[in-house]
């Protein structure tokens, strides 16, 4: 399903129109990659042309494998925790029987994007948005944010916090979700317990969810990430000048920076 | 050369490890309202009792754990019918089988009471207030025969339906209400007409009621073909033990 390496899109040109067509390739022609290769399959972190690549088709695979879960958990849990909703939509057995599905399939994308040889994007970028550095704790602060002054990596601390609270809340809701659906050994506070924690995951996430939205519809060019995959560089180096740093060294082809001398 | 740094290389070395530290928190917090919950919840339904009572947009009820009814529909819409066009139909095992409409239902002797309302998945709702007419008087009225030993009720969304025996349904707890909360009962809630069945989980008190009918045998109902116990008395059945519903009549 996810090619390991760049040669196997080298045909699927199209898939670097997104950001930059005419320079492709390395410059360089000692080079050891292909001369034209697909940015879709290029690994995390790699440069191509103008372009870099902020997550890898596993990544991407991922995101939107349990965007969908999520969204549909999120929308049959409303329907039966909405009373407005319930009346609307009824179907109590149906709705029911969506939700317990969607939340056992829930761990299965991670599981997945983990367990393959695939999974180097995904593990460099849990690592990066797991820790919080200094820069991360004064971005949280509008004053500082805007100041232009701070050093941000591949993640800034809005995004580490959202990615945080949503990767601690999902294990939490599937776990409650487990205790309520085989709940025999409970009792009855417990399972009242259960509900409780279930019912404030559900809005805590909801928010997390719904904030995560609309920066991202805010940001065409973070979309375009999950969506494609690549970025542009110039954006990297305003962003996240800390990433940048991370990234290969630009060499040959169209420089953003002068030269250094 | 266009190689990104490795691994090691990357940030993620330095700095908190606030990750680590908001899933163990996360965890923790969610393991301890496991066992804690449920008293946490009381007090925030007792906090925001006074406020839910002058919310009109009824978003308070939202709240987790602030006590709010949950609504059940089983079919794909909201079954709505006007009390102009509502009418009860009893009938089967009886005497003098009869239709009555919503205004010959109200000029019955009415009967109030004040209980709990406790869904057998957890959620209860204190101290709810009923008005309507007792079950028993509607079958006196009907004359049960000898031989019927058990009552199937249906709902007008054409697919809920409940079961109850003549002892049960002639308790003086078991209204066919018609007010709930000083109003009408409201669609959502079941009405016009719905059963009220205090001393038994919610899913026992039939909603959008529209025929009651005396049979001699047990019908299991919506619920109870899906596993629910026939005989749904709080905290004695459903492998449940809650509190019985404090049932009193105004």
């Amino acid at each position: 399903m996810i090619q390991r390496e760049p040669m196997t899109g080298a045909a699927d040109t199209a898939g670097i129109a997104g950001t930059n067509t005419a320079d492709a390739g390395p410059a360089s022609p000692s080079g050891d990659r292909p001369v034209c290769v697909s940015s879709r399959d290029q690994p995390v972190d790699a440069v191509v042309g103008d372009g870099v690549v902020r997550f890898d088709r596993a990544e991407r695979w991922m995101h939107w494998a349990n965007a969908t879960l999520v969204l549909v958990l999120i929308a049959t849990g409303s329907v039966m925790y909405i009373g407005a909703l319930s009346g609307l939509i009824g179907r109590r057995v149906l709705v029911e029987a969506i939700h317990l599905w969607a939340g056992l399939a829930l761990p299965v994308p991670f599981a997945i994007t983990l367990a393959g040889r695939w999974n180097r994007g995904l593990r460099r970028d849990a690592r990066r948005l797991g820790r919080f550095l200094n820069d991360d704790w004064l971005w949280l602060r509008k004053r500082f944010r805007r100041s232009g002054a701070l050093r941000i990596g591949k993640f800034n601390g809005g995004q580490k916090v959202n990615a945080v609270l949503v990767a601690a809340t999902l294990p939490v809701l599937f776990a409650t979700g487990v205790l309520l659906e085989w709940n025999g050994g409970l009792s009855d506070s417990w399972r009242t317990g259960t509900t409780f924690v279930h019912d404030w995951g559900y809005v805590g996430l909801s928010l997390l969810v719904l904030g995560h939205i609309l920066k991202a519809l805010a940001d065409p060019v973070s979309l375009q990430a999950m969506r494609r995959g690549t970025v542009p560089r110039r954006w990297v180096l305003a962003e996240h000048p800390r990433w940048h740093d991370e990234l290969p060294p630009v060499d040959g082809g169209p420089s953003e920076e002068p030269p250094k001398g | 050369m266009g190689v990104p740094k490795r691994d090691d290389e990357i940030e993620g070395r330095d700095g908190t490890p606030v990750g680590r530290r908001a899933a163990l928190g996360l965890i923790g917090l969610g393991t301890a309202g496991v066992f804690f919950g449920a008293s946490v919840q009381s007090r925030i339904a007792s906090g925001l009792a006074p406020i839910a009572a002058l919310d009109p947009t009824g978003l308070t009820g939202l709240v987790p754990g602030a006590g709010g009814f949950r609504i059940y529909t089983v079919t794909g819409d909201l079954p709505e019918r006007s009390r102009a066009d509502w009418s009860l139909k009893v009938h089967g095992l009886v005497d003098e089988p009869f239709d009555l409409g919503f205004s010959e239902l109200t000029e019955m002797e009415p009967t109030g009471l004040t209980a709990d309302f406790q869904c057998v998945t957890g959620w209860r709702v204190d101290d709810v207030e009923w008005k309507g007419v007792k079950l028993a008087d509607l079958l006196d009225r009907a004359g049960v025969q000898d031989t019927g030993t058990h009552l199937r009720l249906t709902s007008f969304d054409g697919a809920y339906s409940e079961s109850l025996s003549l002892s049960q349904a002639r308790r003086d707890d078991v209204l066919v209400a018609y007010q709930m909360l000083g109003k009408s009962v409201t669609s959502e809630h079941g009405g016009p007409v719905r059963l009220y069945v205090a001393p038994m989980y919610g899913y026992k008190s039939l909603k959008w009621l529209e025929t009651i009918e005396v049979v001699d045998e047990l019908i299991p109902g919506y619920w109870e073909e899906r596993g629910y116990d026939v005989d749904g008395w709080v905290g004695d059945s459903n492998s449940r033990s809650d509190e019985p519903p404090e049932v009193s009549g105004t």
